[in-house]
This record gives C-alpha cells, sequence and structure tokens, in this order.
C-alpha cells in the first residue's frame, strides 16, 4: 500500500489515528479534575509536539542511519523560522510560500555547512557542526542584525509591505498567519460533559505534515540510498572498497535532515509569527539528539515518541510543584508526608530536567535501542508465550 | 604485459624502506602469489594497488591506465576489488543487503541518489544478489545479520561481495589467516571454483604454503621490501635463496 510492506503501512496508519485523535488521547482528564492538569490536548503544546517530531524525524534520517551526529541542527530550525517570518513580512500571511522558502533556504544553508563539516568524521564532525550553529546564533544575535532584528527578535509590524496581502487588518491589527484563509488560530472547541476537546486548525496543518514527512521518511529508509546510509554506518572501508563514495551519500542526508529541521521552524513561525535567535542555541540541537535517541535512534517511530516524551516532561511534568505533592500524600501521617515530598522536591518542577536526564541515563544504559526497544522487549514477552512465533521473522527487518 | 604492472616502486616509512624497487607483473587470467616473511612489505605493496597508500616513488598500472592518486572508490571502479585479512562486510546489515550493496556500486557507480523505490523492487539487483547468493551456497543465511555469522562464513561472504562487482582484478590478503582446517579448505575449493568458472585475475597474499601450491600459478617472494625471486611453484620450492629467506627468519 503507498509502496509501503503490510507492517509499514499499519505502522503509518497508527501514527495517523494517533495524530488525528491527538485531540481526545491527550485530555483524558475531566476539566476542573485534581488530574487535568496532566491534559497536554491544547493547541500549542500539540503543536509543539508535532513540530518536534518532524524535527526529530529529519534528524534520525542522519544520525540513525548514517551515525554521523550533528551537534548543530538548530541552526536550521532557526534559518528556517527567520525565513519563514520574512515570508510573512514580505509577502503575505499565507504559510504555504513561508514554508517553502523555509525549506529551500535551510537546504541550502545545510549544503555548505554540511559540505564543510563532513570532510571529517566522528567526533571532529560533531565539533564543526556545533561551531556553525554556535556561529549562527552569534552572528543571529548581533552582526546580523537587520535581517535578524537581534536580541528582540524578528517580529511582524504594522509597517510590513506584505505585497500580496495587507499590511493590517480593518481594525488596525497585524494580520494572522492562515493557510488560503483559514486562520492558525482557529479551534473548534467541544465540551462533552465534564471533557473540553479542542481542534485547532494550526495543530491539523502540522499533523498533516508530520505524516508526510514521517511517510517519507519510511521511504528514504527502505529505499537503495536508505540501504547505502546504513551501509555507511556500518562500514566505511567496506563500502569505499565496494567503489562506493560515502561523501555524496552523507551530505545528501545532512541536506535532507537540514530540510526537516527547516520545515520545523517554519512551521513554528507559522503557529506564532516570530523568531529568535535562542532557537538556534546548542541547548536546543542538543534537544534533539535527546529525542532521537531517547526515542530509539535509526527506528522508524522512535524520534517521534522521544519528541513527545520530552515535550510532556518539559510542559507537563514541570507544573508538578510542592502543593500538588501534598495534595497527593495527604492521608499520610504529616511527619512521613513531609518527609516523601521533601525527597520527591528536587525531582519535579523547576527539577524536571533532573529526572529527564535520571531516565536518559537508563534509556541509554539499560535499553540502547530507546523507548521502542523497550516497547519490543515488552511485546515479545507477551509474544513468548504462543508458541512457535519469535526466531526468524524477529531479525529480518533491522530498522522497524 | 600483464594486466597489472609495478615498476620500481618504492615505500618508506621514516627510517624503515618498507618496499626498495618492488618490479611486479601479473598476467592477466593468472593467480599470482606473493609470499614472504613477516614484515617483507607484502600488506604494503597490496595497498600501494588499492589506493591506501600512495608509493614514494614508481609507477602503477592497472590495464593500461595508472592507479596512483586515485581514491579507493576509484581505483575500485576501475575493476580491483580487495578481501582484507580479517573480513570486512557490513555487520549490521543482513547477508542479503550486504550482496545487493555491490551489485548497486556495479550498476550505478559510485553515487546514485535513488531515495524513493523501495529496494525491494529492484528486481535486477535482487535477482543478482540472491544468484551470488546461492553461488556462494549461502542462499539460506540471507536475512542473517552479517556479523553473526561464523568466520569462514564472512569470508566467503566478502569474496561473494567482491565477486558481485565483476572485477578483472581480485587481491586476497591473507584470506584464511586465523581460520580453522575446514575453512580454509573450503576457501581453496571456492578460489578454485572461481578461477575455474570466470575471467578473472586473482592475486593472493598467503603465509599458508598448502594454500599457495594449491592455487598459485606464479609465485613472487618478497624479503625485506623487495623481490627475490619470480617463478612457477615447482621451481620456487626448491629455490635456495627461499629457503634462506624463510629458513634464516626463523632459526
Ligand atoms: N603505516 C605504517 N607505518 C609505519 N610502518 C609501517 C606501516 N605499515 C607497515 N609498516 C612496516 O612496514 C614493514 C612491512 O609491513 P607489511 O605489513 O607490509 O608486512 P607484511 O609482509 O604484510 O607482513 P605480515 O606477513 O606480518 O602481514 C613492517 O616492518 C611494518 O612494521
Ligand atoms: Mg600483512
Amino acid at each position: 500500500m503507498l509502496g509501503l510492506n503490510k507492517k509499514d503501512f499499519s505502522l503509518l496508519l497508527v501514527v495517523a489515528a494517533l495524530t488525528l485523535f491527538a485531540p481526545f488521547i491527550l485530555n483524558p482528564f475531566p476539566e476542573g479534575s485534581g488530574m487535568a492538569q496532566f491534559n497536554a490536548g491544547y493547541p500549542d503544546l500539540m503543536q509543539r509536539f508535532v513540530i518536534f517530531g518532524i524535527f526529530a524525524i529529519g534528524f534520525n534520517i542522519l544520525l540513525g542511519l548514517t551515525g554521523y551526529l550533528s551537534f548543530g541542527h538548530a541552526a536550521f530550525l532557526g534559518v528556517g523560522s527567520y525565513s519563514a517570518v520574512w515570508m510573512f513580512k514580505l509577502l503575505s500571511m499565507n504559510v504555504i510560500p513561508a514554508i517553502l522558502l523555509a525549506v529551500v533556504v535551510s537546504g541550502l544553508f545545510a549544503l555548505v555547512i554540511g559540505f564543510i563539516s563532513l570532510r571529517r568524521s566522528g567526533i571532529y564532525f560533531s565539533i564543526l557542526t556545533l561551531a556553525f550553529a554556535q556561529m549562527s546564533f552569534n552572528l543571529a544575535y548581533s552582526v546580523l542584525t537587520p535581517i535578524t532584528n537581534g536580541e528582540t527578535g524578528l517580529q511582524l509590524t504594522l509597517n510590513d509591505p506584505r505585497v500580496l496581502g495587507q499590511s493590517a487588518t480593518a481594525d488596525g491589527s497585524i494580520p494572522v498567519t492562515s493557510l488560503f484563509g483559514l486562520e492558525m488560530r482557529s479551534t473548534f472547541e467541544m465540551t462533552l460533559g465534564p471533557w473540553l476537546f479542542q481542534f485547532n486548525a494550526g495543530y491539523y496543518l502540522c499533523a498533516l505534515i508530520l505524516l508526510l514527512s514521517f511517510y517519507l521518511s519510511i521511504r528514504i529508509f527502505r529505499s537503495p540510498f536508505g540501504l547505502m546510509l546504513r551501509a555507511i554506518k556500518s562500514n566505511q572501508t567496506r563500502l569505499n572498497y565496494t567503489g562506493l563514495n560515502a561523501r555524496p551519500y552523507t551530505l545528501a542526508a545532512f541536506v535532507i535532515s537540514g530540510m526537516y529541521a527547516g520545515l520545523a521552524g517554519a512551521l513554528m513561525a507559522s503557529m506564532d509569527p516570530l523568531a529568535g535567535a535562542e532557537r538556534m542555541q546548542w541547548t536546543a540541537s542538543g534537544e534533539v539528539v535527546l529525542m532521537t535517541i531517547l526515542g530509539g535512534a535509526g527506528t522508524l517511530i522512535g524520534p517521534v515518541l522521544g519528541a513527545g516524551f520530552i515535550k510532556y516532561f518539559e510542559n507537563i511534568f514541570s507544573k508538578i510543584n510542592d502543593t500538588v505533592l501534598h495534595g497527593w500524600f495527604e492521608f499520610m501521617p504529616d511527619g512521613l508526608e513531609n518527609l516523601i515530598v521533601g525527597i520527591l522536591h528536587p525531582f519535579i518542577g523547576k527539577g524536571w530536567h533532573l529526572t529527564l536526564g535520571l531516565l536518559f541515563m537508563l534509556v541509554v544504559i539499560f535499553l540502547p535501542g530507546g523507548l521502542v526497544e523497550g516497547g519490543q522487549r515488552i511485546a515479545k514477552l507477551f509474544r513468548r508465550k504462543k508458541p512457535d512465533d519469535a526466531g526468524d521473522n524477529a531479525q529480518s527487518t533491522p530498522a522497524e | 604485459m600483464g594486466i597489472l604492472e609495478v615498476k620500481n616502486v618504492n615505500k618508506r616509512f621514516g627510517g624503515l624502506q618498507a618496499l626498495g624497487d618492488v618490479n611486479l607483473s601479473v598476467a592477466e587470467n593468472s593467480v599470482h602469489a606473493i609470499i614472504g616473511p613477516n614484515g617483507a612489505g607484502k600488506s604494503t605493496l597490496l595497498n600501494c594497488l588499492v589506493g591506501k597508500l600512495i608509493p614514494d616513488t614508481g609507477s602503477v598500472m592497472f590495464d593500461g591506465q595508472s592507479v596512483l592518486g586515485r581514491t579507493p572508490y576509484e581505483i575500485n571502479q576501475m575493476g580491483i576489488s580487495r578481501v582484507f585479512q580479517t573480513p570486512e562486510i557490513f555487520g549490521d546489515l543482513t547477508v542479503m543487503e550486504n550482496m545487493m550493496i555491490p551489485c548497486f556500486a556495479k550498476r550505478d557507480g559510485a553515487f546514485r541518489l535513488h531515495a524513493i523505490a523501495p529496494t525491494d523492487d529492484e528486481k535486477e539487483i535482487v535477482e543478482k544478489a540472491e544468484r551470488m547468493l546461492e553461488d556462494m551456497n549461502m542462499a539460506g543465511k540471507r536475512h542473517m545479520p552479517a556479523a553473526s555469522m561464523s568466520r569462514g562464513d564472512k569470508r566467503r561472504l566478502e569474496i561473494g561481495m567482491c565477486l558481485a562487482q565483476e572485477p578483472r582484478l581480485l587481491l586476497l590478503d591473507e584470506p584464511t589467516a586465523g581460520m580453522a582446517r575446514a575453512d580454509t579448505n573450503n576457501t581453496i575449493d571456492l578460489l578454485k571454483q572461481i578461477k575455474d568458472e570466470r575471467d578473472i585475475t586473482i592475486a593472493i597474499i598467503e603465509h599458508d604454503m598448502h594454500v599457495v601450491f594449491s592455487l598459485a600459478e606464479r609465485i613472487t617472494v618478497l624479503a625485506q621490501g623487495t623481490p627475490l625471486v619470480e617463478d612457477t611453484p615447482d621451481n620456487i620450492k626448491g629455490h635456495p635463496k627461499v629457503r634462506e629467506a624463510y629458513l634464516g627468519e626463523t632459526a
């Protein structure tokens, strides 16, 4: 189906269903209940889930397939955002031209940085990409102020030309981003008893693009090009002595993943039309590395899981504070309650980084294949109960 | 004129003269063995042929064209394939995938971006890889990860991968080193079969005299970076200089 084998096609269907029903799935708790703070089904956060999912899917084409670890991919994210905002300033508030320009510009940018960085491999490659990204960050922050608006960040104003649109709306405010008139911020709210579900146009655009990106990445994984990329990761010596030139393959992978990052950056700007230099900082580059490895580098679905996991932590786990904990452990005697809250205190709220760090360490040490490997192990436990099933088909598809 | 012509090749590593005025001519469609004690410079010579090392002086011509200054993948595309002392295969990939890669390299050259159609749709490549695996007697192992095979099978796969590229010259660096007797004999049989069935020139470096005398039509003896003699196996066996080079080392 669609040029995919049965297994990959079902995976695509699962992802499609998850993204389509995300407003329900992420909002399991009724409004106003104690657990409502764990609901993640609001537009802003759902958009972030899928946008970072796209970023990580692209990053995985480089890291997961070729094994080249880039520490500078946030630079392409930033370039995508700046390009998109410029399109909103100069052309119109339609997101399509903004996305197209962002993908092209970040692709060109990746071509230059990749061409230079890929002269080295291993740690030297990582350091080169890191250096380039920090250079881009500093340029955006200071030297390139006319293009990036420096510290303040690039924003829309009432004086922007917007040649195919309008500089200001009838009531004198800045127009909002849209897809041929469909406003990205428009949200349909549905109340079902105590539950509130929100369906946001921007989210569904991002989700659709995530599905397309995911589909493209499956095709790349299963193509001869993907095979060559895995061969590069496996044994470059044999590749060279098989008459193949690794450099154009790695460069192509680098550019493709840079374009995915630019696409993610453009979507960020399409949801909220501003772009700042901090989007290019090394911490942002590190985040996508974590997402990919946590979810499972080299697996199809891993990066999406990793992105969702980390964004959920960042936005939801960080909201648990001492008051919430006291609420949970109320039933205990006071002394014990205070002790437990005291122990948990460093791991919650602002301490979510600490918890995430510990989880990351556990995953890397015990599940080198990331969350996907965890899932596979659990599935195997269940399958072992059925006779005659394990064994030979487990090995046939290395990239899941 | 041989298919491979090495003239006056010198290679120094610091103060060490690893190769001194090496001249070698390998005739087309022959099996040519290069033997010599440890440190004689055999691997160094081979590395000069495939672009891993560049000789300080001299020339290396393959089929009338110089290989010097070309990268390993360019030299490979000219028709020289190489088997390594420890098998170099794509350990993370399946046996079938391993075999498909040289088939792609043969058909598409050093780089071609086909990123959309599934690998399995490349009928021509799949069929050729299947055929090669059958020739190598490994069809049953096609879904195994290559790294999980025995050393003998890895060697067999590596040789098969080289042959899939239909090279004109196959270079082998101690293909049976560290192998059990049975695996060694399998490898000898495989190489014999290859030489009988294909138009191919084989140059082999080997310590195991049993292997050398089972296969070689000509033998060059290298000692301290210089060829001592070049002759047929029968003449080499009794040659006093050869005995001296070998026994002198060990005694
Ligand atoms: N890259 C290098 N740098 C410095 N010296 C080297 C290098 N490669 C080889 N040598 C030296 O050159 C000499 C020839 O080495 P070479 O590996 O060619 O020998 P060989 O005939 O293949 O021996 P063996 O039978 O042990 O494989 C040795 O003394 C070795 O130490
Ligand atoms: Mg050697």
